[in-house]
């Protein structure tokens, strides 16, 4: 694949949780991909960032799935993910995990310089400051930890929703603070997941969005899954879908 | 005390459910955190203080040795008595011996995270049949009711103002009972009042050290009550009771990170008191305790240089990265189970008492990042949290089934054929299920789906999908 032609050539690395659950979030960000002036490629032979095994301390099996998709995805001139907490993995994680192999050190270090959460991958190295979209809706947006905290990912989202038609985007209090997910930690101490979450469906639920948006589906399954259980009628989307235009699937725990 | 952060979870839970508890810890968020960001936000050079610090106890930190013997050598010339303790019965032993020395009867204490780490109070009363007063308010709430503290600056933020006015009424019986005790004043008065009279009569004051000096064998507290200042000038033993990573080489050194200190702890510019001992009193001088003990703790601390957890010695306990913390607002200290909880607990206990008691803490953070990003000594929390998860996994610590079904995914995750394959034939099985867009039962969530319903696959895998796109596209 050529990397000097005028539309660079980005791997969308998908995420395990996209390609398993919601495979929308995926073609969203194929289409603003593409808008943004790229072609994108899917390698079929990627599959998780590694992070269960990264975080569960199995720092074998990290490096291994780490190889896996450094071989899958170096080719490219970007990765880009539809997700913080996945980009900041590769970007912040990954050439720490080869600490005496060089080679493959070196391997990491040249993906982690080319990676990029989605909306700030739009925004930061393509420039996009618009997107062609209408949505009548009042929506809010949660800033996931990974994406904020590893990647700076706050204002970008913003910018491009402000561009959505129709859309009146307002601000829930605390929504930098984590929403609970964790990853395993949501199942290993679901008490205390519980709480957090809650705090977080309380504080979107304060400023009546009929919409919450965040960039990461770990974070939006969580907060989907409990509005449900409350009975709450605030959909959950991935920020993508909505910058997409892309709104045929229904909402995240949805069934129409 | 006895640890039982083996039982975090179970501790969680009854915090989960302690409505007073609840009440009280939903005070951190308006009270030191918002402090906090204007405090930081009225400092242009907070991010740049942050850095300079940093490498100050990193420099510290790497010449440790030399720092020691400075701070001994100069400290002893100024009349203090130092004394190193290997472990939390050796600090126990020497100051129960100090207190011996001068047939103690009455000891008060300025607030002191070590003397919790190494029971002193319980300690002291029992082997030395010694009366203990914490004169740090919190400290005094909290030992009136046979507690620990539930945070390191905080110590009774636990508590609500009710319950601070039940257990004076219930224990300052000799007081009028139509008192009103409805301002934090008047609680603030009647406790000053009654600690008034331990000052006057106590033989031995300890109080911790925030900072020793090596260049001037200065130790230093930060307060702001001036019950600290009372309880290491009236009486007329003054103990140190400190840590060894609380050096630091020069007064300009400590004065750069006092800056950081109580802007990241409450939100001040400055602490009420900063009071600065070097040696006891001098001929000619006033007032002062005659007698200046330093106890300088390890218990473990050196074991740690050269590791990957050497950069939690550059700690100076403000409490930051527990105030801003979602686990620890959710579930207060006390459910870490040991002295130091919150996100520098989770990095610490493990260290001081073992990952196999304290390996829970580790494993209960999201990573969200926020201690890391507040804390003022640029410690790496949640990397140290996951670095305790290695040992824990290279020991063998991890439950059998979480670590079998881990080590299954894995295998097909470093298998990308094997892996879509098994998606391809699961997915679809899985969404036969789904009639609501959602599963509020689950075998196998049932951690999920206690509290919240887990969403459906959409029905296929992108994979599958993008290569049929792609077919069509041909």
């Amino acid at each position: 694949m050529p990397a000097s032609t005028a539309r660079p050539s980005v791997g969308l690395f998908v995420t395990c949780l996209v390609d398993l659950m919601r495979p929308s979030i995926g073609f969203a960000a194929v289409k603003l991909i593409e808008a943004s002036g790229c072609d994108v490629h899917v390698p079929a032979s990627q599959t998780c960032c590694g992070q269960p095994a990264y975080n569960s301390g199995d720092k074998a099996d990290a490096a291994a799935i780490a190889r896996v998709t450094i071989a899958a995805f170096e080719a490219f001139d970007y990765v880009v993910a539809p997700s913080g907490s996945c980009a900041g993995m590769i970007k912040g994680h990954y050439p720490g995990l080869f600490k005496g192999d060089p080679a493959w050190a070196k391997r990491a270090t040249l993906l982690a310089a080319k990676t990029y959460e989605l909306i700030s991958f739009l925004v930061d190295v393509r420039g996009m400051t618009k997107v062609d979209a209408d949505l009548k809706i009042r929506a809010t947006y949660h800033d996931s930890c990974s994406g904020l905290r590893e990647l700076g990912v706050k204002d970008q989202p913003r910018a491009l929703l402000r561009t959505v038609r129709g859309l009146e985007l307002v601000e829930m209090e605390d929504n930098e603070v984590c929403c609970g997910f964790g990853g395993t930690f949501s199942i290993k101490y679901p008490d205390i997941s519980n709480a957090m979450v809650q705090k977080k469906t309380d504080a979107a639920g304060a400023v009546k969005p009929d919409l919450l948006l965040a960039g990461d589906l770990g974070c939006l399954m969580n907060m989907a899954g409990k509005l449900k259980r409350q009975g709450s009628t605030i959909q959950v989307r991935h920020v993508a879908e909505v910058l997409a235009g892309e709104m045929s699937a229904p909402a995240i725990a949805d069934r129409k | 005390m006895n640890p039982t952060s083996h039982n975090f979870k179970a501790n969680a839970a009854v915090a989960l459910d302690d409505k007073q508890l609840q009440a009280a810890l939903g005070n951190l968020k308006g009270g030191l955190v918002a402090n906090r960001a204007r405090a930081k936000a009225a400092l242009p050079e907070f991010e740049a203080l942050r850095e300079v610090a940093k490498e100050i106890k990193n420099h510290t930190i790497a010449n440790l040795d030399l720092y020691l013997e400075t701070y001994e050598k100069n400290a002893r010339a100024a009349g203090a008595h130092v004394h190193f303790a290997e472990t939390a019965a050796d600090a126990r032993d020497i100051i129960l011996k100090i207190c011996r020395d001068v047939d103690a009867k009455i000891v008060t204490k300025g607030k002191s995270m070590v003397s919790e780490e190494i029971g002193l109070n319980a300690h002291l009363e029992a082997a030395g049949g010694i009366e203990v007063v914490e004169t740090d308010l919190g400290e005094y709430l909290v030992q009136i009711r046979h507690e620990t503290p539930s945070h390191i600056i905080a110590p009774a933020i636990h508590l609500t103002q009710a319950q601070v006015e039940q257990d004076f009424r219930r224990l300052h019986t000799h007081l009028p009972k139509d008192r009103v005790l409805t301002q934090p004043e008047q609680l603030v008065d009647e406790a000053r009042k009654i600690l008034r009279q331990k000052f006057m009569t106590a033989d031995v004051g300890i109080t911790g050290a925030n900072f020793l000096i090596a260049e001037t064998g200065s130790s230093i507290i930060v307060t702001n009550e001036g019950n600290g200042d009372l309880t290491q000038s009236l009486a007329k033993t003054h103990v140190v009771i400190t840590s060894i990573e609380k050096l630091v080489p020069t007064l300009e050194d400590v004065s750069t990170i006092l800056r950081l200190l109580a802007r990241s702890a409450t939100g001040q510019e400055i602490s009420t008191y900063t009071t600065f001992s070097t040696g006891g009193r001098r001929p000619g001088d006033p007032d002062g305790p005659i007698n200046y003990h330093v106890v300088i703790l390890d218990n473990g601390r050196t074991d740690l240089i050269g590791t990957e957890f050497q950069e939690v010695l550059r700690c100076i306990r403000c409490g930051a990265c527990m105030n801003h913390c979602p686990v620890y607002s959710a579930i207060g200290g006390h459910a870490y189970g040991w002295v130091y909880p919150g996100p520098i607990g989770s990095v610490l206990t493990p260290a001081l008492i073992g990952v196999k008691e304290a390996g829970n803490l580790p494993n209960a953070s999201t990573f969200c990042g926020k201690c890391a990003d507040v804390c003022p000594m640029k410690i790496p929390l949640p990397k140290l949290m996951r670095h305790w998860r290695e040992a824990e996994f290279d020991a063998g610590d991890v439950p059998a089934g979480y670590k079998a079904g881990l080590k299954a995914w894995a295998y097909f995750a470093r298998r990308p054929r094997l892996y879509h394959l098994a998606a391809r034939l699961g997915i679809p099985v899985l969404s036969l299920f789904n009639r609501r867009g959602r599963f509020a039962h689950l075998p196998f969530a049932g951690g999920w789906t206690k509290h919240r319903d887990l969403p459906a696959p959409q029905g296929r895998t992108f994979q599958q999908l993008w290569a049929d796109h792609q077919a069509g596209a041909r």
